[in-house]
């Protein structure tokens, strides 16, 4: 089913997609006219796929759950933002704070992510095929975020218990966020999530594992007259 | 928020087209800025012509003109709305005391290429009024504007500009414009307003003025310039872009062979021409962009 998005309203065809009927099993939606909305396939619940032709704004994609949302072209400020689960994969490049936020499900994002990729990230696995910018994985709590380029300033800063894996340079590293051991579970695991993102020839052993050094987790009474 | 728009032609294929590409652009910005509005648009000069972009806000065009006819010597004086285009070959520094001194007009911009034109109104109508689809040009620059450091005036708006032929728009604000102001004032930059936007424009004149280029202009800006912003600025050749190094202020740049648009959304150039085959890409914090300076 063809939505076009120069005939119809924003608010009607997200409507559309939000209250799928299930006995028409109509799976499959092509978003036309992008334009760069904002919004765009937002709070959608059903396990649908809907293929974006184009350049889209703010916050595509918020919300998701069970939706199989392809945009052709790169998207605007926080794509995925709070997904809960189902996939959400960026043919082009993804502006900052992609997957802000998120509980769960998959983001792939084909080209670069700029800053604050991951910022608060709470169970999402991310996939940038390119560099993601400065503050990526800020004050993560949950999740992986996978990098195939390199990493911009500050990276992990103020992390909980996120896994970052990069395989490129890292400008720097946020407060508490330290390089750590790569073990036999972190290896399969991240084997496991570039197969799922068709990188089937990247291994996982060129990668780094970065994680929280825990410093910052409770008050340290040493830090008393810092205060 | 506000949102910040600008078009520079790489080849003269758009030139008749640029009021129209740029009118888009910012009737499209309006959800970013719904309470002024104002463009510059920069044409090719008159060799020892200067023009004076000059709002004459509720005095009556006739009388003006007559005030002006007894002072200035002009070649053209050109009525657009509330605005006027006043051509001269005088000295501009005589032209600029004459009308420093008048009464009840806003003086917003001069040069041998820059016409100015802003005023406060949704930025349709304001478009509409200065009838804007209609102007050619080189290049060109945008802003609506969602006040938040002065009041929504005609001087409260962009594009500010404090030298010949420059002209900045700013999304976002800035931290440290009253100590500047004060050290600027000081080396003989005068201010109109006390808005933030102009003191980053009175920084950026006093460097060009001290034969320093716009690039490294705004290069330097990123150390004294205190707060958040995305700046586009423009001289008589071209333009630059710059982000502060947070970067929370957003900008997208599209080019093609022909132009080179800069955006605070990518919404707002969805309809230029070509632009499905436009290279789309984010300025990265901190890097100073520029094209024909």
């Amino acid at each position: 089913m063809k939505l076009d998005l120069k005939k119809t309203k924003l608010r009607k065809v997200n409507e559309t997609l939000q209250s799928i009927d299930p006995k028409k099993n109509n799976k499959n939606y092509t978003i036309l006219n992008p334009d760069g909305n904002h919004a765009i396939c937002v709070g959608l619940t059903d396990d649908i796929d809907i293929n974006i032709k184009g350049h889209v704004g703010y916050y595509c994609g918020g919300m998701n759950q069970n939706a199989n949302i392809t945009i052709e072209g790169n998207v605007g400020t926080g794509v995925a933002e709070n997904m809960m689960s189902g996939k959400i994969h960026v043919k082009g490049n993804a502006s900052q704070s992609a997957g802000a936020t998120a509980h769960g499900g998959f983001l792939i994002i084909d080209g670069d992510a700029s800053s604050r990729c991951g910022i608060s990230m709470k169970g999402i696995d991310i996939v940038v095929k390119g560099s993601v910018g400065h503050m990526s994985a800020f004050m993560a709590q949950s999740g992986n975020l996978i990098v195939c380029g390199n990493a911009g300033e500050a990276l992990g800063d103020s992390l909980y218990e996120a896994d970052i894996y990069i395989k490129g340079k890292v400008k720097s590293l946020g407060a508490d966020c330290i390089e750590k051991k790569m073990n036999n579970r972190h290896l399969k695991k991240l084997d496991k999530l570039l197969k799922k993102a068709n990188l089937n020839k990247l291994k996982s052993k060129d990668f780094k594992r970065y994680g929280s050094a825990r410093k910052l987790y409770n008050f340290n009474i040493d830090n008393v007259l810092n205060y | 928020m506000c949102g910040i728009v600008g078009i520079y032609l790489k080849s003269k294929k758009f030139e008749k087209d640029l009021g129209k590409m740029l009118s888009g652009m910012l009737i499209n910005m309006e959800s970013r800025g719904p309470d002024s509005a104002g463009f510059a648009i920069y044409k090719k000069e008159k060799k020892q012509e200067f023009k004076y972009s000059i709002c004459i806000n509720n005095l009556v065009f006739e009388e003006f003109k007559k005030e002006i006819s007894r002072k200035i010597k002009y070649n053209s004086i050109l009525k657009n709305s509330d605005h006027v285009i006043l051509s001269s070959k005088e000295i501009p520094e005589k032209v600029l005391s004459i009308l420093n001194e008048l009464k009840g007009i806003n003086l917003v911009g001069y040069g041998k290429s820059i016409e100015i034109f802003k005023q406060i109104g949704n930025p349709k109508d304001v478009v509409k009024k200065f009838n804007l689809e209609k102007f050619s040009g080189t290049h060109g620059i945008g802003h609506t504007r969602m006040a938040t450091e002065s009041a929504i005036t005609t001087n409260g708006s962009h594009p500010y500009s404090t030298g010949s032929d420059e002209c900045l728009v700013h999304n976002g604000s800035l931290s440290n414009h009253n100590n500047l102001r004060r050290d600027l004032t000081k080396q003989g930059i005068n201010f109109k307003s006390e808005n933030d936007t102009e003191v980053a424009a009175g920084y950026i004149s006093n460097h060009l003025l001290n034969k320093k280029n716009l690039k490294d202009t705004l290069k330097r800006s990123l150390s004294d310039l205190d707060g958040f912003y995305t700046f586009i600025a423009g001289t008589k050749k071209g333009f630059a872009i710059v982000r502060d190094e947070i970067a929370c202020k957003p900008a997208v740049i599209s080019e093609t062979k022909d132009y080179v648009a800069i955006a605070s959304e990518f919404q707002a150039m969805a309809h230029l021409p070509g632009i499905n085959i436009a290279n789309i890409f984010e300025p990265e914090p901190g890097i100073v962009y520029s094209w024909g300076n």
